[in-house]
């Protein structure tokens, strides 16, 4: 069977997919817990007022609550985690969701991969998602060995205060690397 | 397990014919991602994250929404026809007149009090959902000299994965906007584009009550054991 394609989220995305509690891939104040947070712009570096982004992540044991996890479904190490985060970006583009440092995953040949949060962007004016990963130092693995060298920083999280910081540019000068899956 | 590709039924995400897709596509080739266990897994969200009137959008506010009261069913499948069981749906749409409850919507058509358009459900263990709701109208949009969007309702899919994410947006049939829609026919395909379009049902209609429209949705398969048993009424 053909699958349904892929249509964009339009403007008023606002109506149906802002969550309250959409940014909290973990409660607030749990130990470990900080904020990543970005701006997301478009090719002339304008802000993107009207975007969504998703994130997908292992605890920090390296789980998931997931029965097609090979290795079994877990039970998450810490209470009240969520795995998942949403966000739409405001006005100026920004963007943040409050989680807690993933654990290690395999890669599809056992392999541990680097620490590493994947993303969704949706938006008006993208008629698909775009897929991203987050990563929080320059430790390398098998996926940020298929990203050219002078592109792996597009998927380095930088330190802040409070967190990490990670832009998403969808296009032009220090365009993040994007992947098809 | 791996979910299998389906790149060519989905827009490109650089498409002339809607303008805004100019800055807002990445001109870098994408990078092949193997399917990994945080690509295979996604969030299971469950009825916590369900309101008691969410899946009827008639029934949200004092009094009934303006317009066409209709009935949208259908099922989630994979592209093998397996049923998606007890998966989170989105939806939100405008009102009879084409209007979205939303800030940057003012074009001069009427606001409904009695209706905000946005709704939530989960599948049953047959990948079944159902909402009721009020069919929506179409309306203008600045993309090009007398743009009009058809009617149609947005869904948002979460399957079992993260690799099966979708959004997408739900037709109705015969309209005669369809020609002049650049996100219409975004999608190259004829075959893919119809999967858009839903279906008039009358022996889903309530009589005296309710027309009906079935809308299937089909996410990507895998090459994994069936989780669930097979169907097989495609």
């Amino acid at each position: 069977m053909t699958t349904t394609p892929s249509q964009t989220v339009g403007p008023y995305l606002a109506i149906g997919l802002n969550w309250d509690d959409g940014p909290f891939v973990a409660p607030e104040g749990t130990a470990g817990g900080f904020w990543i947070r970005g701006r997301l712009t478009d090719g002339d570096g304008n802000a993107v007022p009207d975007g969504l982004i998703e994130t997908w992540q292992a605890d920090p044991a390296g789980r998931f609550d997931h029965p097609d996890d090979p290795r079994g479904a877990a039970a998450p190490s810490v209470e009240g985690f969520r795995g998942f985060g949403r966000s739409a970006t405001d006005r100026n583009g920004e963007w943040g969701v409050y989680t807690l440092r993933p654990g290690r995953v395999p890669d599809v040949d056992g392999a541990p991969q680097a620490p590493h949060i994947d993303v969704s962007v949706f938006a008006r004016g993208m008629l698909h998602r775009v897929v991203t990963r987050i990563y929080f130092s320059d430790e390398t693995d098998s996926v940020l060995a298929g990203v050219p060298p002078e592109r792996r920083h597009t998927l380095i999280a930088t330190p802040t205060d409070d967190g990490y910081r990670f832009d998403i540019r969808l296009q032009g000068d220090g365009e993040t690397a994007f992947f098809a899956l | 397990m791996i979910y299998r590709p389906d790149f060519d039924v989905h827009p490109r995400l650089d498409y002339d014919g809607y303008k805004s897709t100019a800055l807002r596509h990445p001109k870098q080739p994408l990078i092949a991602l193997p399917q990994s266990f945080t690509e295979i897994t996604g969030p299971l969200l469950g009825e916590g994250r369900l309101g008691d009137l969410d899946h009827d959008l008639t029934r949200q506010h004092d009094g009934e929404p303006q317009g066409q009261r209709i009935i949208v069913h259908g099922r989630v499948l994979d592209s093998d026809g397996r049923a998606v069981p007890q998966t989170l749906l989105e939806i939100w749409q405008a009102n009879a007149a084409g209007r979205y409850q939303h800030v940057i919507d003012n074009w001069p058509a009427p606001l409904d009090p009695n209706f905000t358009g946005l709704g939530r459900t989960l599948t049953d263990n047959d990948g079944r959902y159902r909402f009721t709701t009020i069919k929506p109208g179409a309306y203008p949009w600045k993309n090009h000299h007398n743009a009009w969007r058809p009617a149609h309702i947005h869904f948002s899919l979460f399957g079992r994965a993260f690799t099966q994410r979708l959004v997408t947006q739900m037709y109705f049939p015969d309209d005669p906007l369809f020609p002049y829609d650049p996100i219409f026919n975004s999608v190259p395909d004829e075959k893919a584009r119809q999967r858009m379009v839903s279906r008039f049902d009358l022996a889903s209609t309530q009589p005296d009550w309710a027309l009906a429209f079935e809308f299937d949705i089909v996410l990507r398969g895998s090459d994994a054991t069936p989780f669930e048993a097979e169907v097989d009424d495609e």
